[in-house]
């Protein structure tokens, strides 16, 4: 009996918990990427004792990959060789860690998945509880299997009514960081329902728990449900049978009800995620970069939402237009289907995948002075490249359109459909 | 004793350190650009034994260890703030850097402010204006962390099982 994350809690602790409890618990996977794994590395070989179970670590190359620089080549040669050393199944550099993760099965409702990487809240979206700790803790699990946890108390997201037309899921987490504030689930589980989280596909679904790391909270949850046993089923290897954890008669902290119909599009505006505008009033501010990417909106159907917006036109010849499909998967997926030729011929710069221009060490760099819209997750100062550039988040139709334009632009004026 | 360094609300990793300087696991190099946008005098001038002071939610943002890295390389003793990003606390009792919660604490203190701290009691005293200041409790576990030095230096000498011993 209990809310979403004291029911995953109590299955793998063997019976009832409550928030407040602190627990030690079996982790099923481990996940790090390039740009943590070294110092996990190095809090392995302090503690000296040997690896517990090699199958539930899986390493990732994406934050800088390809090596931009001779110090971040070092990095993948360090990870590479440890790989090898200690003949460990998981590696990947197919796309960013989150999306390859849950492509490749590793996330089902119910698992306890930690990573070194704050987005490893996005398992949440299968009804698995993720969470980011730091490098050290993940070293920690190598050896023991166990992390400790205190059971949170939780915030309830209820969503209800159908988005506008050009209205996306993205809109609807940028609203909910700016009503919550960027500390607002700080410590907290955040689950988000209600009939509109029902009616979403997996690929809208996934930004919620992405962005609930945006305002603190230590995991972001959706309960699994027909469209999560489908979604594994038909596009992930995982193996079943994948039970449907239910909060049962919960007890929240808090709940918010938001009905999603009155909302239009939303933009987190520099510098805090959670300084958040109506699209109307930034509308026309000029951009220098547009950047579809990142574990938050460059999945197939983002992809596809810029090409039909893009298709037979040309972006704003003074807007850098990059995109960055999250994996290896939807690129080649993208391709197959043309949208990587409409957006190539639009004008757009089409890069490998990865976390590309995120984290403001390559694929994208800004300038002092610039200013770009993107469809990614945080728009802390400096995250993009120089100090002195701002960062402003929206949806991927919402930076489909300012593509065109080069300045702030409302996506409703532009869809094809 | 130590001068404090004030910092603002959710002060996040970034501003901690840039992702751009997180080539390096290097305590001592990372320190070099610790705070670099936002206070690039602390770098240059900090001494052994300061103080940071940090408002609500010190730490958010990305997991990257190396921000409490940078600061534990910067030779502050200690960081107080209002209240900590829930990795950056974890990190910062992972890696030995101690941490006080104490928001009486933070809403007094002025930067360059004289400060004793405790970090045993929890007891913080600011030489420069006399007052003094309680900050919260850790819990049981993360105190056996801190105590050992860190959770690396805890399982080189126990089992993990061992933290949990009085908590369940």
């Amino acid at each position: 009996m209990g809310t979403l994350i004291e029911e995953i809690f109590a299955r793998k602790a063997g019976r009832p918990v409550q928030a407040g409890e602190i627990l030690l618990l079996d982790v099923d996977y481990i996940m790090s990427h390039d740009n943590t794994t070294p110092l996990a590395i190095k809090a392995f070989r302090d503690i000296g004792k040997p690896i517990l179970d090699k199958n539930r670590i899986v390493l990732h190359l994406d934050h800088a990959y390809p090596a931009p620089n001779v110090l971040a080549a070092e990095n993948h040669k360090k990870i590479i060789e440890f790989v090898r050393e200690q003949g460990l199944p998981h590696f990947y550099h197919q796309g960013v860690c989150h999306q390859v993760m849950i492509e490749e099965g590793f996330i089902t409702p119910g698992a306890i998945v930690i990573g070194a990487d704050s987005h490893s809240n996005t398992y949440g979206a299968i009804g698995a509880f993720g969470t980011g700790l730091g490098s050290t803790e993940i070293g920690v699990a190598w050896v023991t299997g166990k992390c400790w946890f205190k059971v949170p108390e939780t915030i309830r997201i209820e969503l209800t009514g159908k988005a506008q037309p050009g209205v996306y899921a993205k809109d609807v987490m940028i609203y909910i960081a700016g009503l919550l504030g960027m500390d607002g689930g700080t410590y907290r589980s955040v689950e988000f329902g209600g009939e509109y989280i029902s009616n979403l596909p997996m690929n809208e679904r996934i930004v919620f728990p992405n962005m609930s790391t945006e305002i603190g909270a230590k995991c972001g949850l959706i309960a699994a449900d027909d469209v999560t046993i489908q979604y594994l089923e038909n596009e992930t290897p995982a193996k079943g049978p994948f039970e449907k954890i239910q909060p049962v008669n919960p007890r929240y902290e808090r709940v918010v009800e938001i009905d999603v119909s009155t909302l239009s599009p939303q933009v987190s505006c520099h510098p805090d995620v959670d300084h958040v505008k109506p699209l109307e009033q930034v509308e026309g501010l000029e951009v220098n970069e547009v950047y579809i990417g990142t574990c938050t909106n460059a999945r197939y159907e983002d992809i596809e939402i810029v090409a039909n917006m893009l298709k037979g036109k040309k972006v704003n010849p003074f807007t850098r237009v990059i995109v960055t499909p999250a994996s290896e998967r939807i690129y080649k997926k993208a391709m197959k289907n043309g949208l990587i030729e409409i957006l190539l011929d639009a004008g757009c710069t089409v890069t490998g995948t990865g976390c590309g221009a995120c984290i403001g060490r390559h694929g994208g760099i800004l300038a002092a002075g610039e200013r770009a819209l993107t469809t990614m997750n945080r728009n802390f100062i400096g995250r993009m490249g120089s100090p002195l550039s701002e960062i402003y988040l929206a949806s991927p139709a919402t930076a489909a359109a300012t593509a065109l334009t080069g300045r702030i632009t409302d996506p409703r004026g532009y869809l094809n459909r | 004793m130590g001068k404090a360094w004030t910092f603002g609300e959710n002060m996040n990793t970034d501003e901690i350190i840039p992702g751009r300087y997180n080539i390096t696991i290097d305590p001592l190099e990372l320190a070099k650009n610790v705070f670099c946008e936002v206070k690039p005098e602390y770098a240059k001038t900090v001494q052994p034994g300061d103080i940071i002071v940090g408002g609500q939610n010190f730490g958010c943002g990305s997991s990257r260890e190396h921000a409490p890295i940078a600061i534990k390389g910067s030779q502050a003793k200690c960081i107080i703030a209002a209240s900590y990003a829930r990795i950056f606390f974890r990190n910062c009792i992972n890696i030995g850097l101690p941490i006080l919660e104490c928001p009486a604490a933070v809403a007094d203190i002025t930067e360059g402010d004289d400060i004793d701290v405790d970090l045993a009691s929890g007891q913080i005293f600011n030489r420069t204006n006399g007052h003094q200041y309680q900050a919260n409790a850790l819990p049981d576990f993360v105190l056996k962390i801190a105590d050992a030095g860190g959770i690396v230096n805890f399982l080189r000498e126990h089992d993990i099982q061992e933290l949990m011993r009085n908590e369940e």
